[in-house]
């Protein structure tokens, strides 16, 4: 789940018609973002998930990168195992967002557990718009909530759909599939290094096909990322996994080369 | 319950822990830069690698068909700002149009 946030629209002196916009934004967000989530049912039972489990992905593990990982793998003849492993390196972004996240929003209690949950890119990135407290959370929440709501409407409508295609490549879901991961990764391509990074790890996935179980390949590349976090950086902006969230000016400070 | 299953609640359950841990680690986490490195760079990695495998994996060989095309018109569509939607549409309609043709 990767929509683009649009900016912050210009900003009305009264501070609750800041709070409404914020909050419209959030529900455009929500729409925006959970109209995918019909290619995500889709590709789900079509990979031969049913529809509860597309449905507890949706519900429960919440991320779409993560679960899009998950169908790939089951859908490519890779190990439940396999599956599982993508999904959850590819979620370590999330425990980012939350280490940001969690000086504005409250701890504890049914409001911790949904906080948690809500915490993906799209609530991060609108939260890290908001210039004062009381924005940050209208923007995390809004966000969260809306595109909650719609993911697992349109997952449902999406896996009803699914269901029905007897042969997935003659309507071409396959390459639905890979068309969704490149729509994924493109807005993290805004630096060389995270051009050089991807090309590598698709070069290192497609040299251990042959020799690696399916759904292997995936985890063999992520070594890749970690290989390259652990050089030195050169002159740092190695890519981002939120640039948007990146772009507020007055959170915890991560490393200064880091930053741009 | 079939391993598809486990496989489904075990890692929706471990996705729900990633994100509540973020909340309680100690804030100077961050301030780690390799640690920060790592995780900016793993989706990146990942979302390559998944790239590539769905273009053209099948099982455990590397063949180009149709998904090649759809893929191509997918990078089209991006370069032109294509929603999301639209983009994985494409590519779809893209392979299917190959495959209906007869020419992948």
């Amino acid at each position: 789940m990767t929509a683009a946030v649009p900016a912050p629209s210009p900003r009305p002196d009264a501070p609750g018609a800041s709070l409404r916009t914020i909050r419209r934004t959030g529900f455009s967000i929500g729409l925006a973002t959970g109209l995918y989530g019909i290619s995500f049912g889709a590709l789900a039972t079509a990979s031969g998930l049913d529809l509860w489990q597309a449905m507890v992905l949706s519900a429960v593990m919440f991320t779409g990168g993560s679960q899009f990982a998950f169908v790939g793998v089951v859908g490519g003849g890779g190990s439940a195992l396999g599956a599982a492993l993508a999904s959850l390196l590819l979620g370590i972004r999330n425990t980012l967002y939350g280490l940001i996240l969690a000086p504005s929003l409250p701890r504890g209690g049914a409001r911790g557990a949904a906080r948690a949950q809500l915490t993906i890119d799209e609530s991060a990135a609108l939260a890290a718009t908001g210039t004062t407290e009381a924005e940050r959370r209208a923007g995390f929440w809004s966000a969260g909530v809306w595109v909650y709501v719609f993911w697992n409407l349109f997952t449902l409508a999406g896996a009803l759909a699914g269901q029905h295609i007897a042969d997935p490549a003659a309507w071409g879901l396959d390459a639905a599939a890979a068309g969704a991961f490149i729509a994924l990764l493109w807005p993290r391509l805004r630096s060389g290094d995270a051009v050089t990074i991807a090309v590598a790890a698709a070069f290192v996935a497609l040299l251990t096909t042959p020799v690696l179980p399916a759904g292997l390949p995936v985890l063999a590349a992520a070594l890749v990322a970690v290989v390259a976090g652990l050089l030195p950086s050169r002159r740092g902006a190695t890519g981002h996994a939120a640039p948007e969230v990146d772009a507020s000016d007055d959170e915890p400070a991560t490393d200064e080369e880091e930053r741009r | 319950m079939s391993l598809l299953w486990i496989a489904v609640i075990a890692a929706s359950v471990l996705s729900f822990v990633q994100k509540w841990i973020g909340y309680q680690a100690p804030q100077d986490v961050l301030e780690r830069p390799r640690i920060a490195r790592i995780t900016r760079l793993l989706p990146i990695a990942l979302l390559g690698a998944l790239v590539a495998t769905q273009t053209a994996a099948d099982g455990t060989e590397v063949v180009l068909d149709a998904r090649l095309a759809g893929l191509g018109v997918a990078v089209v569509l991006l370069l032109v700002r294509a929603p999301f939607l639209v983009v994985v549409v494409g590519a779809a309609a893209a392979a299917a149009a190959l495959r209906a043709l007869g020419w992948a």
